[in-house]
């Protein structure tokens, strides 16, 4: 286990830390574009989910209750499922790139190099927002193209930030689980497991207004819910000034915080399944 | 570069301090719980030096090499790489070393080019990316990603990693485990290419071949110690062992037959062959090369060797030799 201090913004030889983060963005989102099973779950599975839920239970005059008022079902998945590809781009795809990388010797062979640790963890985590921003971005995009839903000019700097520290958010939550996974093959069905149950019960595939209370509660103590209802809150036509869900967004960066402090404590350069 | 010769003269050199060298070992141990893995080694290597760190798996090449790359901390010693405590390195430092890890796999999803671009734009005053790829050898395959190079290729892609950076010092941890002969001996040209630039180069290996063919100093590790250091022609004696002399004597004649000054130390084999022992091989060659002609007797399978650096390594290593502790 490698303490890691997370202080200077610049490293021994002045460099800045944020160009040398921006340096490593470049070839990590490079990398990323380039892996199919990346491209699946950030961009093939929630397009395909939107369209096959949307499908399925919007359209018709089929409604859900949603604060303020009712919106078409196939509307209120936009949300849904962005936090779907939000959560792949920043928590699943990190776990897994990071636990192999790490497992096979990749992160230790980068840190026997000058770039400070900063660089390399800042510089992953801002891929993961870019990819979140990307897949966010043909949802809302798909979603005005086939089911007529607007963002409201009103929220959607909102939306913007909603994303933006959701994934953030995630990223430190990711970098934490990948911590305690000790081999690269479990990432992805560890990763998985935690998640798909949270979808169901948070608003992902089914409105929140639908569930049993019990399972809403439940649901209420974990991030995924409060993303969820966050951009619900931005992208939802009736609502009333900017569109900041303020506790929620405190709940989802609170989850974060708690991720990061786990992740400095625990995060390793060398692999540690052997 | 001929900085194997600087070296020696160094030495030589009255109180010579010109150059200290780049890496400094006293007294290192490194214990896990109970287990010594290191048992207090001493060692220096020098600029411009290619040296080999010879041992048996499980020797203790790997721990070493690791507490001097800065990965691991040594339970006791002291050591400095380039005039630093790697326990406490910065990026200064590391600017300053290139590390070929024994096991490492290639950046998914990036080509050989774009790997060194990456790790180019880590180092303060890098290589240029081709020409680092043309020296290991990779120019054709520098747009396969790297995912897709073959064992050695990937080794020597690690190899142009660790150069990029434009180094002083080169770590190699087993630079060639699991190649087979032609590749061995591809890498083999690429670390002693790396002679030409002038950095000092740090090779483990369990493969005296490896050693021989490579190194200008080997220190042989065993159980956690140093049991010989030496050039590979000097390493454990060997350039003081006696020689074997061989050939096989028509079948008329007997190592009896032999002069005086070579009967004492001829022996006969069971295979038909006689084989004299020899500390002056020279001398002795003369000798019975005069007595043959005198008698008009060919040797045709005349023989003299050594011991191979295998013989001494394998005496110096021997698992069931006494610890001398």
């Amino acid at each position: 286990m490698t303490a890691l201090t997370l202080s200077a913004n610049h490293d021994a030889n002045g460099r800045s830390v944020i160009a040398m983060a921006l340096h490593q963005v470049r070839f990590d989102l490079r990398a990323l574009i380039r892996n199919r099973q990346a491209q699946f779950f950030t961009l093939a599975l929630p397009v395909m989910f939107l369209v096959i839920f949307a499908s399925i239970f919007g359209g018709n005059g089929h409604t859900v209750t949603i604060a303020g008022g009712r919106i078409d079902t196939g509307v209120a998945y936009v949300p849904g499922i962005m936090t779907l590809g939000i959560i792949a781009a920043a928590f699943i795809n990190l776990v897994i790139s990071v636990t192999a990388q790490r497992e096979s010797g990749i992160l230790k062979r980068r840190r026997a190099t000058p770039v400070p640790a900063t660089a390399l963890i800042a510089g992953r985590a801002l891929t993961a927002v870019v990819t979140a921003l990307g897949s966010a971005i043909v949802l809302i995009t798909i979603g005005w193209a086939a089911f007529d839903a607007h963002v409201p000019a009103r929220t959607a700097p909102a939306l913007g930030v909603t994303i933006i520290l959701g994934a953030g958010s995630f990223c430190c939550l990711g970098y934490a689980v990948a911590s305690v996974i000790h081999d690269q093959d479990a990432a992805q069905p560890v990763t998985q497991a935690v998640m798909l149950p949270l979808y169901f019960i948070s608003g992902v595939f089914v409105a929140v207004s639908t569930l049993p209370v019990w399972l809403v509660d439940l649901a209420d103590v974990f991030p995924v819910r409060h993303l969820a209802a966050a951009l619900l809150t931005a992208y939802n036509p009736h609502t009333h000034g900017a569109g900041f869900a303020g506790t929620d967004l405190l709940i989802v960066a609170a989850w974060g915080a708690a991720g990061l402090i786990v992740a400095l404590r625990r995060f390793s350069w060398v692999p540690l399944g052997r | 570069m001929n900085g194997t010769t600087e070296h020696l003269s160094d030495i030589n050199a009255p109180g010579a301090t010109r150059t200290e060298p780049v890496v400094s070992v006293r007294g290192l141990t490194k214990r896990y719980g109970r287990r010594e893995a290191v048992r207090g080694i001493d060692l220096d290597v020098h600029r411009g030096e290619i040296f080999a760190f010879l041992g048996p798996n499980g020797a203790g090449k790997t721990t070493t090499v690791e507490i001097l790359e800065g990965f691991r901390a040594c339970t006791d010693g002291e050591i400095t790489v380039l005039g630093v405590d790697p326990a406490t390195a910065d990026g200064a430092w590391r600017d300053r070393v290139g590390v070929v890890l024994q096991e490492s796999e290639p950046e998914p999803g990036l080509s050989v080019r774009e790997c060194l671009e990456l790790y180019a734009g880590y180092y303060r005053a890098p290589r240029d990316v081709d020409d680092t790829i043309a020296l290991v050898g990779l120019t054709d395959r520098s747009d396969t990603l790297s995912s897709q190079l073959s064992g050695g290729q990937r080794r020597r892609l690690d190899v142009a990693l660790a150069l990029i950076g434009d180094p002083d010092i080169v770590f190699l941890d087993e630079p060639t485990t699991g190649f087979d002969p032609s590749a061995r001996r591809a890498a083999w040209e690429v670390i002693a290419g790396l002679r030409q630039l002038g950095k000092t180069i740090f090779l483990t290996t369990h493969y005296m071949d490896e050693a021989e063919y490579l190194a200008d100093r080997i220190a042989v590790l065993a159980r956690g110690r140093i049991v010989a250091e030496g050039t590979p022609k000097t390493l454990g004696g060997r350039d003081r062992m006696t020689a074997a002399i061989r050939f096989t004597l028509p079948h008329r004649l007997a190592p009896r037959d032999l002069p005086d000054g070579l009967r004492p130390l001829a022996e006969a084999r069971a295979d038909g062959t006689t084989v004299v022992r020899s500390e002056s091989p020279l001398v002795h060659v003369q000798m019975l090369a005069e007595w043959a002609l005198g008698r008009g007797v060919d040797l045709p399978d005349l023989d003299i060797r050594r011991p191979t650096l295998e013989d001494v390594y394998l005496t110096l290593t021997d698992p069931t030799a006494k610890d001398q502790r």
